[in-house]
C-alpha cells in the first residue's frame, strides 16, 4: 500500500490547481495510487491473468448495453392485437425500429455468454495457481458471491424476452424451489408473484435485473478489488512477492499497475473484442448456444416445448440436478437434485480451507492434484454438453459419474493435496 | 476405474443415440438476391399474409431489397393504408381459433425460431411447404410430413397441386397445379428466402459491418501491441 498521506501540490497550471483542491477535499491521488500507478503487481502474468480485466469491460458492457435496453423494452405479458405478447414483441422492435438496436440487444446477449467465458476462465485460473489460498480468502469468497450473482442476474435476464425457453425455463428453476419441504410451494408462489409464471413474474424478473442484483454485483465487484489490492495479486509462480522488497518498501518482483498493466491489458481487450465480434456480427445465435432458436417462438403458456434446456452456461449444474434420481431418507429425488445443485456452487467458498498443500500452484505441486484437476475439468464439461440434452438412462448414469467425480474433487481435497509431492517454491517469480 | 473412464470417453456417442431424426432438404440461399427476394415477398403479401401477420415488418423496410416506396405501395400493400405499417392482418384471433384451431402464428422470425439441430429455419421451411398431402382423416382435408397434423391447410395447392402419400410413406404428385415440380421448389425456395430476410433483416448490413470492425481492432491490435512492447522493455 502507498503512503495516502501525501496530498497533491499543484505546478501552478489551471489543471494543477482544480486537481490540487479536489485533492484537500477528496482521496483522489490516494485512490490513483493504491488502485493503479503505485499498486504493484507480480510481473509474470501470464495469459491467465487477462480474464479479470475483462471480466469488468464485460460488466460495464453489460450496464451500458442494458441501460438503453431498457429504455425501449416493455415487461408486459400481455398480448398486443396481433396475439405476440408486449415484451416479446418489443425486443423485435428494439431489433427492427430502434437506431442500433440490433447491435446493442447482440451485445447485451452475446455479453452474457461472454460473462460466463471469462468469469469461467478466471475462476479456474484461481484454482490452478492457488489465487483462493491465505491471505485471499476474502478476495475469493467476494468472487464466488460475484458468480452466484451473476448466476442470479443471467436467470432472471433471460425471462425477458418472453420468449418460449424464457418462460419453460423459468417454470422449471422456480418449481425447484416447491421441492423444498413446508415451505416449498408457498415459496415458490412468492417468487412468481402467482402460481404459475405470468406477467408479475417478468415484472419482479426485471425489477431484479435491472437494479437489485446488479446493484449487489457491483458492490460486491468493489469489495473484490479492494481485498484484492490490500493483500496484493497472486502470480503464476503463487510466490508472495511482498516477502522480498528493495529499500523503498517496493517488491523486488512487483512493478506499478499502472502502466504497465494498463496497457498491456489492452492488447488483452482489443484481442477479446476481436472474438466478441465474430459473434456479434457473424453469429449472434451462436449457433443455439447463445440465443435458444426456440426462443424466438413467444412464451405460450398452454404449450410444453418437448426438451428444455438451460443456456450453455447453467448446464453443468443442471445436470447435477438431474442426477438425484433415487428418493433418498424419505426425501424427494427432485429435493436431493436442488440439494447438490446448490451445493455444487456454494463448495467453492470452502476452497480456500480444503486445499492443503504446502505450494499455492499448479507449477510446483504434484501429480495427484494435477490428475485431479484434469479429471474436475472433464467431468466438469461432459456434465454440461450432457445438461443440453434430454435424458436418457445411459446419459443420467454417466452424469451420476460424474457428479460423484465433482463432489469428490473437493471432499477428498484435503487428503490428497496433504499427500501430494510437491516442488519446493522459488524466493523469486519466474519470468524470462 | 475403467468402467468409469470408458462411460466418460463415450459420453459424447451417446448424443447420437437417442431423439427423432428429421429429414430436411437444403433451402437455397437467396440472402443475396434481390429479384428471389422481392418474388418472395409477392408470393407472401399474396398466400400468407390473410392469415399469417408479419406484425414487427415494416412495409417501407423491403426498400432493402432494392424497391421503391411507390413500388411498395402499388404492389404489395393490400392491408395496410401507409407504407410504415406493420404487415398486420384483419382477420380476428378468435376467430382464427375457431376455424383453424390454433390462431396462426405471426411469421416474422420464424425463419429463426424453426432452426434446429437437423437445419436452419430456412431448411425447415422449405421441406415444411413442399410436404403438404392429402389425408381425408383431417378436418383441412390436408397432412404434412414435417409438421404432422398440422392444423394449416395447403395454401400453396393451387401452384402445387395434390400430393398422396404412397404405402411406402413417400410422397407423390397425384394431380399436377399450376407450376411444374421444379418451379415450385423454386418459387418456394425464393419465399423462404424472404421469410429468412424478414427475419432479420439487418442480417447482411450486420456482416458488412462485421468485417469492419475486425478491419478496425485488428489495426488497434498493432498499435496496443507495440504500445506494450515500448512499455515493457525495461522491465526484465
Amino acid at each position: 500500500m502507498a503512503s495516502a498521506s501525501e496530498k497533491y501540490k499543484s505546478d501552478g497550471s489551471v489543471a494543477g490547481n482544480l486537481l490540487e483542491w479536489v485533492d484537500a477535499r477528496f482521496p483522489a491521488m490516494a485512490l490513483w495510487n493504491d488502485h493503479l500507478a503505485k499498486y504493484y503487481a507480480p510481473k509474470n502474468f501470464n495469459f491467465w491473468y487477462f480474464f479479470g480485466s475483462l471480466a469488468l469491460l464485460v460488466l460495464v458492457n453489460q450496464i451500458v448495453t442494458g441501460i438503453f435496453l431498457t429504455m425501449h423494452f416493455k415487461p408486459d405479458a400481455a398480448l398486443n392485437a396481433s396475439g405476440v405478447p408486449v415484451a416479446f414483441a418489443s425486443v423485435e422492435y428494439i431489433m427492427r425500429d430502434v437506431p442500433w438496436g440490433w447491435l446493442i440487444r447482440y451485445m447485451h446477449s452475446t455479453g452474457a455468454s461472454a460473462f460466463f467465458i471469462v468469469v469461467y476462465l478466471h475462476m479456474f485460473r484461481g484454482m490452478i495457481y492457488g489465487s483462493y489460498r491465505k491471505p485471499r480468502e476474502l478476495v475469493w469468497i467476494f468472487g464466488v458471491l460475484i458468480f452466484l450473482c451473476l448466476m442470479a442476474e443471467a436467470f432472471f435476464g433471460y425471462l425477458l424476452p418472453w420468449g418460449q425457453m424464457s418462460y419453460w425455463g423459468a417454470q422449471v428453476i422456480v418449481n425447484l424451489f416447491s421441492a423444498i419441504p413446508l415451505i416449498g410451494p408457498d415459496l415458490s408462489v412468492l417468487i412468481r408473484g402467482d402460481f404459475v409464471v405470468g406477467d408479475a413474474t417478468l415484472n419482479r424478473f426485471f425489477s431484479f435485473h435491472v437494479i437489485a442484483v446488479p446493484f449487489a454485483l457491483a458492490g460486491l465487484v468493489v469489495a473484490h478489488l479492494i481485498a484484492l489490492h490490500e493483500v496484493g495479486s497472486n502470480n503464476p509462480d503463487g510466490v508472495e512477492i511482498k516477502r522480498l522488497k528493495d529499500d523503498k518498501g517496493i517488491p523486488l518482483d512487483g512493478i506499478p499497475f499502472h502502466p504497465y498493466y494498463t496497457v498491456k491489458d489492452i492488447v488483452g481487450v482489443v484481442v477479446f473484442l476481436m472474438a466478441f465480434s465474430v459473434i456479434v456480427f457473424f453469429m449472434p445465435e451462436g449457433g443455439g448456444y447463445f440465443l435458444e432458436f426456440n426462443n424466438f417462438f413467444p412464451a405460450d403458456p398452454l404449450q410444453t416445448p418437448p426438451h428444455i434446456a438451460p443456456v450453455w452456461y447453467f448446464t453443468p449444474y443442471y445436470s447435477i440436478l438431474r442426477a438425484n434420481t433415487v428418493n433418498f431418507f424419505w426425501l424427494d429425488a427432485k429435493l436431493w437434485g436442488v440439494i447438490f445443485m446448490g451445493l455444487g456452487v456454494m463448495v467453492f467458498f470452502l476452497l480456500p480451507w480444503l486445499d492443503r498443500s504446502p505450494v499455492k500452484s499448479i507449477r510446483y505441486r504434484g501429480p495427484i492434484f494435477k490428475g485431479a484437476l484434469a479429471i474436475f475439468l472433464v467431468c466438469f464439461f461432459i456434465l454440461g454438453y450432457l445438461g443440453m440434452l434430454a435424458p436418457t438412462p445411459g446419459r443420467t448414469l454417466v452424469s451420476q459419474i460424474c457428479t460423484i467425480i465433482y463432489f469428490a474433487f473437493f471432499a477428498l481435497m484435503p487428503i490428497y493435496t496433504k499427500l501430494d509431492k510437491c516442488q519446493p517454491e522459488p524466493d523469486r517469480v519466474t519470468f524470462k | 476405474m475403467k468402467k468409469i473412464l470408458i462411460a466418460l470417453l463415450s459420453a459424447p456417442l451417446l448424443a447420437f443415440a437417442a431423439g427423432a431424426e428429421l429429414h430436411l432438404d437444403k433451402a437455397p440461399d437467396h440472402s443475396r438476391d434481390f429479384a428471389a427476394l422481392q418474388h418472395g415477398a409477392k408470393i407472401f403479401v399474396n398466400y400468407c399474409l390473410n392469415c399469417h401477420s408479419a406484425s414487427y415488418m415494416r412495409y417501407n423496410r423491403l426498400t432493402d431489397l432494392g424497391l421503391s416506396e411507390a413500388q411498395i405501395k402499388d404492389n404489395l400493400m393490400f392491408a395496410a393504408d401507409k407504407v410504415g405499417e406493420t404487415m398486420t392482418i384483419a382477420m380476428k384471433r378468435a376467430d382464427a381459433k375457431a376455424w383453424f384451431g390454433a390462431a396462426p402464428p405471426d411469421l416474422t422470425v420464424i425463419a429463426r425460431a424453426r432452426s434446429s439441430e437437423f437445419g436452419s429455419g430456412s431448411d425447415w421451411l422449405y421441406t415444411y411447404l413442399r410436404s403438404f398431402y392429402r389425408d381425408d382423416e383431417r378436418p383441412t382435408g390436408w397432412n404434412n410430413t414435417v409438421f404432422p397434423n398440422v392444423g394449416m391447410p395447403h395454401a400453396l395447392w393451387e401452384l402445387q397441386g395434390d400430393q398422396v402419400m404412397g404405402a411406402d410413406h413417400k410422397l407423390t404428385l397425384a394431380k399436377p397445379g399450376m407450376l411444374k415440380p421444379e418451379e415450385y421448389d423454386a418459387m418456394v425456395g425464393n419465399l423462404v428466402g424472404y421469410l429468412a430476410y424478414m427475419g432479420e433483416p439487418m442480417a447482411e448490413f450486420r456482416k458488412q459491418l462485421g468485417v469492419v470492425v475486425l478491419i478496425a481492432l485488428a489495426v488497434l491490435f498493432v498499435f496496443a501491441f507495440a504500445l506494450k512492447r515500448e512499455y515493457w522493455k525495461d522491465i526484465h
